[in-house]
């Protein structure tokens, strides 16, 4: 799983601090998210799916990485 | 269940149809759009696309490839205009009538207009092709009269001031979006407007629209003075859109009537700006016109149409920019609502106020303070006492963070 942000897209609402605090935050001056990791481990993927299906500002995105070998 | 119709192919109609999907609903799925275009997204309309600063293919809120992959039967550019609840059928405006086991009720709001105001240079603002038709009307004119001071027209207003046009804000209360926030932070947002050089005229209500061979020249007030202006913006408000439901025999009053599931109805649910709903974590019914809640409802409603049976009670979220300044709020706001500023100083353009109702903390609203709004949104999540605000200091730094 691979987590993309877009920083100019977001409104800092901060509903993905709420759904996962340990893959997002918000930048100090002005609430913009900060994402902590892009690649979080698979036990955290249903709360990142939920940050981005709640962002009201629709500026998460996740990558389902597949197997090629 | 064999067929779900979803009416309303916009922020909630898109996520119920995809949270159906994720939940592994695999039969039938019809999703009903009356906006010809595919799904996007409103917030910005007020904001980068009336200014230009985005171009209109950012807000579509999916792919046409994620659209596919829905494997729903996309209407777009239909609208519902009858329900038979008994007989689980849709009517469509193209007289086509759809059968269901579930339908889910998401058609929104339609925009308020003043009498008489069917004017060539008079806008209203709720689809892009109206914030398109609007950008391209504040290019070409130089004065604009923006009539409400909600949300809606102090972004048009910041949008339009933005621009270099001269912008003046009419409003009947005294102060801008004094509904929602009260008298103090009104005042704040209308010094913030002042600041920007919009002129705002509160506590005056528009008598009439003054036009010249069917376009609009201005807007009389009651006091009797004329505002000139080449574009006249209704930001008045907006009324669910139910129209189609007369008759049906749902419930509807200032929306559709839902329990705290959502449901209207055996099998039959509302989501979005359309749903009036118990909310129990408040106690009372609410509609909410929130971005956010077209989200989180839809969901909750999609799920308990599949046999949740879970009550959808959130902690209410909305912003408005305008200008440099983001305003954010958790909860709610009832009329008579205390506010007292928790963290910060309004005289330096940060701060965080709570509001106290029955007691306990409804709502926090956020000045330039995301990070401490968000993280003041448990004082509305646990329901804090509102006396301990009136004997406490304002909070201190590693309280808010």
């Amino acid at each position: 799983m691979k987590v993309i942000v877009d920083q100019n897209k977001c409104v800092a609402s901060g509903q993905c601090v709420l759904a996962t605090p340990e893959v997002f935050d918000q930048r100090e001056e002005d609430g913009i998210v900060v994402l902590l990791t892009e690649n979080p481990p698979e036990h955290l993927a249903d709360d990142v799916r939920q940050a981005a299906v709640l962002c009201p500002a629709q500026a998460i995105w996740m990558e389902e990485q597949e197997k090629n070998e | 269940m064999k067929r779900i119709v979803i009416v309303g192919a916009s922020a909630a109609g898109l996520t119920a149809a995809e949270t159906l999907r994720r939940r592994g609903y695999g039969a039938d799925l019809t999703l009903i759009g009356a906006d010809p275009r595919p799904p996007y997204d409103r917030p910005p309309l007020s904001k980068q696309i009336l200014t230009g600063s985005w171009p209109a293919e950012r807000i579509a809120l999916r792919s046409p490839q994620e659209l596919a992959r829905l494997e729903a039967d996309l209407r777009l550019g239909r609208s519902a205009t009858a329900l038979d609840v008994a007989g689980r059928r849709v009517r469509l405006s193209d007289g086509e009538s759809i059968g269901f086991d579930g339908l889910l009720i998401a058609t929104g709001v339609a925009p308020r207009r003043l009498p008489d105001s069917d004017l060539a240079g008079v806008h209203v603002l709720r689809t892009l092709d109206d914030a398109l038709a609007l950008r391209a009307a504040l290019l070409a004119g130089s004065r604009v009269v923006v009539v409400g001071g909600g949300f809606l027209g102090t972004e048009v207003a910041a949008a339009a001031r933005t621009m270099g046009l001269q912008v003046t804000v009419v409003e009947p209360e005294p102060v801008p979006v004094r509904r929602p926030f009260g008298d103090r932070i009104g005042a704040l947002v209308a010094d913030l407007h002042r600041h920007h050089g919009t002129r705002l005229r509160c506590g005056v209500p528009v008598h009439r629209l003054r036009d010249t061979g069917g376009r609009v020249t201005g807007v009389e007030l009651s006091d009797g003075t004329t505002l000139p202006a080449d574009v006249i913006v209704l930001a008045v408000g907006s009324a669910p859109a139910t129209g189609w439901l007369t008759g049906s025999g749902l419930s509807l009053s200032n929306g559709v009537v839902c329990d705290a599931l959502c449901q209207a109805a055996p099998g039959i649910y509302a989501a979005g700006d359309v749903a009036s709903w118990h909310n129990p974590r408040f106690g009372t019914r609410m509609r909410l016109e929130h971005r956010m809640n077209a989200t989180e409802q839809a969901m909750a409603a999609s799920g308990n149409l599949l046999g949740d049976a879970v009550p959808f009670a959130p902690v209410p979220y909305f912003w408005t920019d305008q200008y440099d300044t983001r305003i954010q709020a958790y909860g709610i706001f009832p009329p008579g609502a205390e506010p007292r500023i928790v963290h910060g100083d309004p005289s330096n353009g940060h701060f965080v106020a709570a509001y106290g109702h029955d007691g306990v903390v409804a709502g926090v609203l956020g000045w330039n303070s995301p990070r401490e709004t968000r993280t003041l949104r448990r004082l509305v999540v646990e329901r804090t006492s509102w006396t301990a605000f009136t004997t406490a200091p304002t909070l201190s730094p590693a309280t808010v963070n």
